[in-house]
């Protein structure tokens, strides 16, 4: 509905996206049905903090035409909106940043309920009662209750206990059985086989009269197991959450104009090749395309790596993804959302991504080598007691207190709790952890490639040099370039903003930018111009002279008055992470698509050996298969479109948030502060984490160990069982609860202790200094 | 011990009722904004409540 923007604003784009507010359009294609006749949409605000932010939200919202409802969420730094179907939505976007908040549409599936962690927690509250309750009949039981009582008591607990262990259950089982059809097996099978032979024993037992059963131990099992998976997914969907909220890159739609003149707003997925579309400064590319009349500079750099911005005009082919920086274009578009150059990154990626799923989570591999050792005990002890004493139901009764007193509680804690408590951690500094697995593959990374622009650098240059004989000149060129987005004016703009004020205000006349050459105004006579040479200069053999250097020109009246020079910014960071990773002995490369100088000279600022320039991205991903042929276990860190196929393939790989989408998606780690010292800092902590999970480990084996010889024996009551198999799990819990403690610092250093300094210390290599 | 009789099935429903109504705390979206409904409880609302608003 309303395909029809206003005619005024057609030319310029969707009405109110040159300032960076999704269109109405957008906020239309993002919203979904809720309820009757109510249209939602979810809004990410990240600068959400307080209570009193929630409060002026929703007062300003609920002010505007048309909302029939707004909540504001603190936890998920959101604002969900509701309006009457069929009204056009409100501006909410607008709206929010007149009370100085910038806010994006979220991804709207996440509003959506979570199937998967509605059923843990409605599996984990089931099994907490039954536990609760079957327990209080266990200590009566325990505390010796007559038989007649004590088999109320354990008819009672059967009763609770059957429906807990089929509903609760059922998340282990299905597990366990995807498993052992696929012929492998994981952690769910023992622990499956486990209960169920447990409820069966002890069913048995009751309908005997007999004195055991082991319900609460069957229960108590399921209770444990589930608080560590339902903790392990809300890490998982936490961030999962955070990551879809990070503003969208790729275009979800563009103005496309018909054969009879008329316009329309249409989604990405419905643009075919031949049709016409007007991109207005500030979009994004939706599809690949032609230039058919107009002029701008395109950021080409989340796509390729380039970091200059290109010029274009006429009869130039641009790809999807790229940002049209400074004038409104008429494009043909020359392919479909689906064979466009995104398209294929994503079919690269999906290629590379079949040689990560080989990897087996640990607890799978421990329990690989685990089941077959307790069953054949079990059997064992089966087969000695029949043999020795002839007695079945005795012996049937030892082999299941084997197999409940060695079932894999603490095993089956060991790895999730590590990791949730490790994902925390992580979560407090910035980095979100998409899946435990990515945690245990980190923390084998040994060889570290990170792409160059975007990721190693800052997303805007700096001015690095200014030429020129008048000191005013930069506060000129600054006037001129407050009035572009072009990242050489943003950058110009920032260095004047650093000066020292100089006293009044220019005032400029006729302002205007020309797309693909600069900016030019009149001040008073003179005509002022900020751009390339060619453009700016009168005079040839200033233009030969000045344009192999690439700079910027500002001049007055076709004569010279200041030539910029710019260079990329590093991130924040990024020498201390460098430099960190290096002295741990972990190898650091630079994989770059941009031409070789600008990668030369990054590499040689940040001691960095081995880089590669002008790779396109099937080169980095031969050189990532090339890496991992050698042995080595790679962590990729980049953010481009380009990147994305290598962030796949790489053993483990990690994204800032201004990543593009499919980057993100592939990552496993995203990083949100823009800092690079979360690099090291991730990499010290899944080491951490590796090292109390094989910790775990080594306490539930030795704990098996000494318990397996008493069941075996014969010696295991249920209230046996229940003590150590609680007493196992907590013991678990508190080792991996270390993990949130600070590391003694080592070396004294002055000032306040750096991200790298506290992730030096714990990375396992003896660590000096980072000198 | 016919006490136990009645004791029993107080203590079960009991049980229940708390776990019923967790089920239905959890499906009306009560843990939807855990950080939110901390804050919210400070708000005066001297002017009916905000949200939900018709």
């Amino acid at each position: 509905m309303n395909q029809h923007p206003p005619e005024a604003a057609a030319y310029a784009g969707p009405p109110a996206a040159q300032d960076g507010y999704p269109s109405r359009e957008e906020v239309m294609l993002a919203s979904r049905l809720a309820g009757k006749d109510l249209r939602e949409v979810r809004f990410s605000v990240p600068s959400i903090h307080c209570g009193g932010c929630l409060r002026s939200i929703e007062r300003a919202l609920g002010r505007l035409d048309n909302v029939a409802e707004v909540r504001a969420n603190l936890t998920t730094k959101s604002v969900t909106v509701r309006w009457p179907d069929g009204a056009p939505p409100p501006p909410i976007a607008e709206t929010l940043a007149a009370i100085g908040h910038t806010a994006h549409l979220g991804s709207g599936d996440a509003a959506a309920t979570d199937r998967t962690q509605a059923e843990l927690i409605r599996a984990l509250a089931v099994a907490g009662f039954a536990a609760g309750n079957i327990m209080l009949f266990s200590v009566s039981v325990w505390s010796g209750a007559e038989a007649e009582l004590r088999n109320l008591f354990h008819v009672l607990s059967a009763v609770i206990a059957f429906p807990t262990l089929v509903y609760s259950g059922r998340i282990f089982y299905r597990s366990a059985w995807a498993a052992i059809r696929h012929g492998r097996t994981n952690m769910d099978v023992p622990i499956s086989i486990g209960v169920a032979l447990a409820f069966a024993m002890s069913l048995y037992d009751t309908v005997q009269g007999g004195p055991h059963a082991y319900f609460d131990a069957a229960v108590m099992l399921l209770f444990f197991l589930l608080i560590g998976r339902t903790l392990d997914h809300f890490m998982r969907a936490r961030a999962r959450s955070a990551v879809g909220d990070l503003a969208k890159l790729t275009a979800r739609g563009a103005s496309v104009e018909h054969e009879d003149g008329s316009r329309s707003y249409l989604p990405v997925d419905e643009i075919r090749p031949g049709m016409t579309i007007l991109l207005a400064a500030g979009e994004r590319v939706p599809v690949d395309a032609r230039v058919r009349s107009g002029a701008s500079t395109i950021d080409r750099s989340l796509v390729t790596g380039e970091s200059a911005p290109r010029p274009v005009s006429a009869d130039a082919v641009i790809e999807a993804g790229t940002l049209n920086l400074t004038g409104p274009l008429r494009l043909e578009a020359i392919s479909t959302a689906r064979d466009s150059f995104l398209a294929e990154m994503v079919q690269l990626m999906s290629a590379a991504e079949a040689g990560r799923s080989a990897y087996r989570r640990l607890a799978d591999k421990a329990a690989g080598l685990y089941a077959p050792l307790v069953h054949s005990a079990a059997f064992l002890a089966f087969l000695g007691w029949a043999v020795a004493t002839g007695d079945y139901h005795r012996a049937a009764t030892i082999a299941i207190a084997v197999l409940i007193i060695t079932c894999p509680c603490a095993l089956g804690l060991a790895v999730p709790i590590v990791q949730v408590v490790a994902a925390r951690r992580l979560y407090e500094r910035g980095v979100m952890v998409k899946d435990g697995a990515g945690l245990e593959r980190l923390a084998e990374a040994d060889t570290v490639v990170f792409d160059k622009t975007g990721t190693l650098t800052a997303d805007c240059p700096e001015l690095a040099h200014i030429y020129s004989a008048d000191d005013r000149a930069l506060e000129l060129a600054a006037a001129l370039a407050a009035h572009s987005r072009h990242p050489q004016s943003l950058a110009i703009v920032a260095a004047q903003a650093a000066q020292p004020k100089h006293g009044e205000t220019r005032h400029l006349d006729d302002l205007r930018e020309v797309p693909g050459q600069g900016l030019e105004a009149r001040a008073g006579s003179a005509l002022l111009r900020l751009g390339r040479a060619e453009w700016a200069l009168d005079d040839p053999a200033a233009i030969a002279a000045l344009r192999q250097q690439s700079r910027t020109i500002l001049s007055r009246n076709g004569q010279l008055v200041a030539a910029f020079a710019f260079r990329e910014r590093l991130r924040p960071g990024a020498q201390g992470a460098i430099a960190t990773l290096k002295d741990h002995g972990i190898a650091v490369e630079i994989l770059s698509g941009d031409h070789a100088g600008a990668v030369e000279s990054l590499a040689g600022n940040l001691g960095v050996t081995r880089f590669a320039a002008g790779l396109r991205p099937g080169d980095k991903l031969t050189r990532l298969e090339a890496l991992a042929q050698a042995g080595r276990k790679v962590l990729m860190v980049g953010d481009g479109l380009n990147d994305a196929p290598a962030l796949a393939a790489a053993h483990v790989s990690m994204a800032p948030s201004s990543a593009v989408d499919v980057g993100r998606n592939a990552a496993d780690f995203v990083f949100m502060r823009g800092n690079l010292e979360a690099v090291p800092f991730a990499l010290a902590i899944a080491r951490r984490a590796g090292r109390l999970i094989r910790e775990n480990f080594a306490l539930a084996i030795l704990y098996n160990a000494v318990a397996l010889p008493f069941a075996v024996a014969g010696y295991v009551t249920p209230l046996a069982a229940a003590l150590a198999m609680s007493a196992s799990s907590l013991l678990v819990v508190g080792n991996a609860l270390r993990l949130n403690r600070e590391r003694p610092r080592k070396t004294g250093r002055k000032g306040a202790p750096s991200l790298a300094d506290r992730a030096a210390q714990s990375l396992p290599v003896a660590a000096g200094g980072a000198e | 011990m016919s006490v136990l009789v009645y004791l029993i099935p107080v203590s079960i429903a009991l049980g229940a009722a708390g776990l019923l109504a967790f089920l239905w705390s959890l499906r009306s979206g009560q843990y939807q904004d855990l950080d939110g409904a901390a804050e919210r409880v400070l708000f005066d609302d001297e002017e009916g409540p905000e949200i939900g608003k018709p």
